[in-house]
Parts: C-alpha cells; sequence; structure tokens
C-alpha cells in the first residue's frame, strides 16, 4: 500500500466528516494565521520605519558637539576641515542652529515653524529644491546676511504665495525672504515639512550663540559604519576625549528600530506559535477520539491482511492532512486579514503601511503545521496500530 | 491430499482473575485441501478460540499449528498479517465490510494491503462480484443492501485474493432462514469448485450442510468425522433426548 493510497483514504475521511475536520483544524487555522498576520504586520512597520527615515536621508550623519567643560573648541570652520581631510568618507557638510522661538509676519505670530540656521549644502543634503527665489548661498553665511528661504506653508498662508522679498522677524531680528521651498507634504500643515524656515548658520550662530549641531553625508551608502568611525576618530584628536560629541547615523538608526521590531515580531509571533500546540492537541484528542470510533475498522483491516505499520501511515498521514488543510486555510485567512490590515492602518492612521508576509513566513507555517500533525497524529495512530485484531472485530 | 491445516495439541489459556480459563485444551486435527468442514459447538466449546488460531488472528499457547505447512506459532504480528491476506479469506457473522467504502472498494481492501496495481484491483473485484451476482452495485454503499447482499459482498471480498482457505464464522447468523440458506449454497458451490472452506457454527442444521463436522466441547474435540453420521449432531450430554439431534 502506498503512500498515495494512504492519502487519498485520508482524504476519503476528511471530506466525509467536513464539520468535525473544520472543527478539528480550528486551532491551527488561527494558530498559522496569527503568526503570519504578526509576521506581515512586522515587515509593513519595518518598511514604513526605513521609507520615513531613507526620507531624512539614510546616507546622511548627525553631529552633535557638546563644547561646554571641555577645553578645547571646535569652531565650524574646524568641522569643514575635517570633512575635507576626510573626503574618501566625507562628503558635504551643514551646520544646522535649531533656533527656539517664534516667528512673527507682520502682526501675526507663528509659533510652530522649525527655524533652523543652515550652510548652503543644507538643501543639497536634503534634497530640497526651490520653487521661487534663490537658495542661500555662500556669500549669504560669510556676510551674515539677514536672509532666509522659508516653507510652502509659510508662503501660502501668510504671503499668500508672495513672499519672496517680503521680510518677516525671528527672535527680533528682521529676516528677508529670498526663496521658497517645494512643497513637500501632499497636504500644508501647520508643522508639517513645509512649516518651516532656514537661515545662515551664522546669522543664527549670532543669535543663539554657538554652532553645537552639524549634518554630514557620507561618500558612500555602504560604507556608513566606516564613515562613522573616521569622523569619530578625528573628534576624538580635538577633544582627546569621547565625552564632548556624538555622531549618529540614520542608518544605524534604522539598523536599531528594525531590529526592535524583529525582537517585537519574534515575541508575538511565539506566543501565537503557543495557539498552533493547542491546535496540535486538538488534533491529537480527535484522532484518538477517531481511533476508539473506528477500531471495527482497524480490526477490519488488520484482519484482510493490513500490517501495523499500514494503519499507522493511515493515520499518520489523516492527521497530518488535516493539519497541513488547516495551515493552508491558516495561510489565506491570514493573508486576508494582512490586506484588511493594511486598509485599515492607511485609513486609521494616514500612514501607507503595508502588511505583507514574506513567503519564507509562510512555508515555515506551513511546515510547522504538517509537523504538529504528524508529531500529534502519531500517538493515536501507534494506539490504533496495536490494537487487538481480535478485541477490535468484537468491538461495538 | 495434502493437510492444508495441522493441529497438534494446541492449547489456549487465559488468565481471568486468578483462574486459568482453558478455551481450547489440546486439540489436534487436520483438515486437507479440498475438503468443506464445520467446527461445531456451544458457546465456551472452544470454537472461537479455534477460529482465531486457524485464522492467524491469535497465537496458541502451547502444541503446534502448521497452515500451508508453516508454523504460525512462532509469527510476529505483521507475519500473520501477511499470511492471513495471502491465505486466508473472512466470512463474517457481522458482514464487517466498511461502511464508508462502496462494494468495489470493499472487495479492493484485502488487494490493496497485497500490493495489487489499482487497475487490477478494480477488474479483479468486479469479477469477483460477478460470481456472487453484485456486479451491477458496485458503486452502492453496504447500507444500501439487504442482509444476504451484504453477506454476497463479504463472500466475494473473501474470494478475490484467491485464498487457500475460506473461513467463515457464524456466516448465517445475522440473515434468516431463506437468505442463509442462499448463503450456505454459495459455499457449497465454492467447495464444488475446489476451495477449501472451514465453518464454524454453533447451529447443527448449519454444520450438517458441510462435508465433514469436528464438534468442541469445553476445549476438546468429541467428535470428528463425516457429517452425515448420526453421532455427528449428538452431544454426549443431549443424546437420548433427541432435542439435538432435530435436524
Amino acid at each position: 500500500m502506498s503512500i498515495f493510497e494512504s492519502l487519498e483514504l485520508a482524504v476519503k475521511n476528511i471530506v466525509s466528516s467536513k464539520t468535525r475536520t473544520f472543527l478539528t483544524m480550528l486551532g491551527i487555522i488561527i494558530g498559522v494565521a496569527a503568526v503570519i498576520l504578526i509576521e506581515g504586520l512586522g515587515n509593513g512597520l519595518k518598511g514604513y520605519v526605513t521609507d520615513s527615515f531613507s526620507d531624512l536621508g539614510t546616507n546622511t550623519l548627525n553631529v552633535t558637539v557638546q563644547s561646554r567643560g571641555a577645553t578645547r573648541q571646535l569652531s565650524v570652520d574646524d568641522m569643514y576641515d575635517i570633512v575635507s581631510e576626510n573626503s574618501g568618507y566625507l562628503d558635504l557638510c551643514s551646520p544646522t542652529v535649531s533656533m527656539p522661538g517664534q516667528v512673527k509676519i507682520g502682526s501675526d505670530t507663528v509659533s510652530t515653524t522649525s527655524v533652523s540656521g543652515v550652510s548652503e549644502d543644507y538643501f543639497t543634503i536634503y534634497g530640497r529644491e526651490i520653487a521661487q527665489g534663490r537658495r542661500l548661498q555662500y556669500s549669504d553665511i560669510a556676510g551674515r546676511a539677514k536672509v532666509c528661504v522659508i516653507g510652502a506653508y509659510l508662503d501660502q498662508a501668510y504671503f499668500g504665495g508672495n513672499s519672496v522679498g517680503q521680510t518677516l522677524r525671528v527672535g527680533g531680528q528682521s529676516l528677508t525672504v529670498v526663496g521658497v521651498l517645494t512643497q513637500k507634504d501632499d497636504d500644508l500643515e501647520e508643522s508639517g515639512s513645509d512649516d518651516c524656515l532656514y537661515l545662515p548658520y551664522s546669522t543664527a550662530a549670532r543669535l543663539t550663540g554657538t554652532v553645537s549641531a552639524y549634518v554630514i553625508t557620507v561618500k558612500d551608502e555602504e560604507q556608513v559604519k566606516q564613515s562613522v568611525s573616521v569622523l569619530e576618530s578625528a573628534l576624538y584628536e580635538v577633544f582627546a576625549s569621547d565625552d564632548y560629541y556624538n555622531v549618529t547615523s540614520m542608518s544605524e538608526m534604522v539598523e536599531t528600530m528594525t531590529s526592535m521590531i524583529n525582537i517585537l515580531v519574534g515575541i508575538l509571533a511565539g506566543i501565537a506559535a503557543i495557539s498552533l500546540v493547542v491546535g496540535g492537541i486538538g488534533i491529537m484528542n480527535i484522532m484518538l477520539v477517531s481511533v476508539t470510533e473506528r477500531t471495527r475498522e482497524i480490526g477490519i483491516r488488520k484482519s484482510l491482511g493490513a500490517k501495523e505499520r499500514y494503519i499507522m501511515q493511515q493515520f499518520v498521514i489523516e492527521a497530518a492532512c488535516t493539519s497541513a488543510l488547516g495551515g493552508v486555510l491558516g495561510i489565506l485567512l491570514g493573508k486576508g486579514l494582512s490586506t484588511v490590515a493594511s486598509q485599515v492602518a492607511s485609513s486609521l492612521m494616514d500612514a501607507s503601511l503595508n502588511v505583507s508576509p514574506t513567503m519564507s513566513a509562510v512555508a515555515l507555517a506551513f511546515g510547522i503545521s504538517v509537523g504538529i500533525g504528524i508529531l500529534f497524529g502519531y500517538l493515536p495512530a501507534k494506539k490504533a496500530a496495536r490494537l487487538n485484531p481480535i478485541d477490535a472485530l468484537h468491538y461495538d | 491430499m495434502r493437510a492444508l491445516i495441522e493441529f497438534k495439541d494446541v492449547c489456549k489459556y487465559y488468565q481471568m482473575g486468578d483462574t486459568v480459563v482453558k478455551a481450547a485444551d489440546g486439540i489436534s486435527f487436520q483438515i486437507f485441501e479440498g475438503e468443506f468442514v464445520a467446527i461445531v459447538g456451544q458457546s465456551g466449546s472452544g470454537k472461537s478460540t479455534c477460529m482465531n488460531i486457524i485464522g492467524c488472528l491469535d497465537v496458541p499457547t502451547s502444541g503446534t499449528y502448521l497452515l500451508d505447512g508453516r508454523d504460525v506459532g512462532g509469527m510476529n504480528r505483521d507475519e500473520l498479517a501477511e499470511i492471513r491476506n495471502e491465505l486466508l479469506g473472512f466470512i463474517f457473522q457481522q458482514y464487517n465490510l466498511l461502511p464508508k467504502l462502496n462494494l468495489a472498494e470493499n472487495v479492493e481492501v484485502p488487494m490493496m494491503y497485497a500490493g495489487v496495481p489499482k487497475a487490477e484491483r478494480r477488474q479483479r473485484a468486479l469479477a469477483a462480484l460477478d460470481v456472487v451476482g453484485l456486479r451491477e452495485k458496485y458503486k452502492h454503499k453496504p447500507s444500501e443492501l439487504s442482509g444476504g447482499q451484504q453477506q454476497r459482498v463479504s463472500i466475494a471480498r473473501a474470494l478475490v485474493g484467491e485464498p487457500s482457505l475460506i473461513l467463515a464464522d457464524e456466516p448465517t447468523g445475522a440473515l434468516d432462514s431463506r437468505t442463509g440458506r442462499e448463503v450456505l449454497a454459495i459455499l457449497q458451490d465454492l467447495h464444488r469448485q475446489g476451495h477449501t472452506i472451514v465453518l464454524i457454527t454453533h447451529d447443527n442444521s448449519i454444520a450438517v450442510q458441510a462435508q465433514r463436522i469436528i464438534r468442541l466441547e469445553d476445549g476438546h474435540v468429541i467428535y470428528d468425522g463425516p457429517a452425515d453420521a448420526p453421532e455427528a449432531v449428538v452431544t454426549p450430554k443431549a443424546a437420548g433426548t433427541g432435542e439435538e439431534a432435530a435436524v
């Protein structure tokens, strides 16, 4: 008797008791669906994180310098020197001076705008384009020009799209608008990416005091780690201590977030996998009942010449088929729920979260469910195979 | 003639609590190829034990049982299963057909375990159903048939593997007397065609349809001889009352 014939028998038996089979495999269905959904959610989350960080530039390094208390200081020129000395790894550099406080436009006061002092390269680093007017230029920086470039939100909301040449005030300093950035977000909103104002860092530094943060791009995205260590060792040379500076890279942050999501997904999937085990026990339970119910059938088969391994094979395959079918239904359910979750996430969170389980997770879930069927089918099958044919024939 | 079945001092003891039940206590006989033998006895006489041992469903506690020259006593469960499949055809009182399978599939079961290819199996199953006159109904389920028809299917199933021995355990026990006679007639036909048949029954009127009777009582053989001899149907205890002799 071949495996295929056992398979045929198993399928017949499963088909002949649909309700029971369905209830038997419910645990497996739920377990597999949960594992797949969680894995898919994890993937979606990772994709979302990667996407939103790559907007910020995965090729950028953020450097903060805390000079207070240090015996040595790092000027902006020193930093530019470091970058040009390591031009094999480092590319563009811009100081970033973030300024607290409000923007005053005529009689209006805007407190949501992010105001930063930057260099002329800042817009290249973040890929911001100019829609009207011009960017900041080196001469603005050098001359501490009282000019600024503003985001589309300020332009539209306070200047009616006609801001170039107008003035506004930041921290008591009057600035002339020389350019407007192209719109970035779909909608113009307060606190959005377009609610921003950039002025020369030299101008900003005069208002706030020091320059303590920089954004630097790396030449090669594949060499972020090396670039970080090059930069760190250059800074160490300056301060002779690593207490006064901090270099972070976006891609490192993405890595950290991704590994955190992985751990979270692992834990959740592990919890979901418990229900697979419970499902397996359910299958074992029903198979044991089924062995008792079919005692007479087993006796008949044995009297007609079925060896123990054929009986065993028949029951194990039946259990494996039941759980495999459960696995397939679970995969379909999990896929369906993933689609629903994607849509719910996009509509609720206003962010595109693409919940998509990987093929390997699907294959693994299926493999585990078949394995569970075989594992938990073994005991009942053994019991069936061991039945004494005489007793089995006279069983009612 | 060659002895197909040889019982030499076969004993089967069961432990029931503290007492030992001697279900078979030194039974010896031979059954030859082509014979039609009835093993008769009341319940508790040891005929079921005999049937189980002859059918290789059980092995003797002591003594030897040779089936077709092979010693069954030392075989393991899988070897017994193989012997049953190869040499024996069972007909049971309760028919013992598998309710979820149709008639053809039921008849195919022993061939499936013998490893006969699928196409040949179906062909042989239909031929066997033809012998018992149920070929047209091969797609039906056993539950759609009368008792007599079901028993005929089980005869087809017993025949299909071309066994050396057909072992019928109370084949008419669940049937009314008319269909019982039909089933017996089939067995007699098979006997005439050269099959060896062992019929186990408690009913003398059935037993006398055989050629030879082996009567058991309390685990012993008390008669072994032709079915048409008067003493074949008279138990020593019942002798003189005439009740048991009524045929």
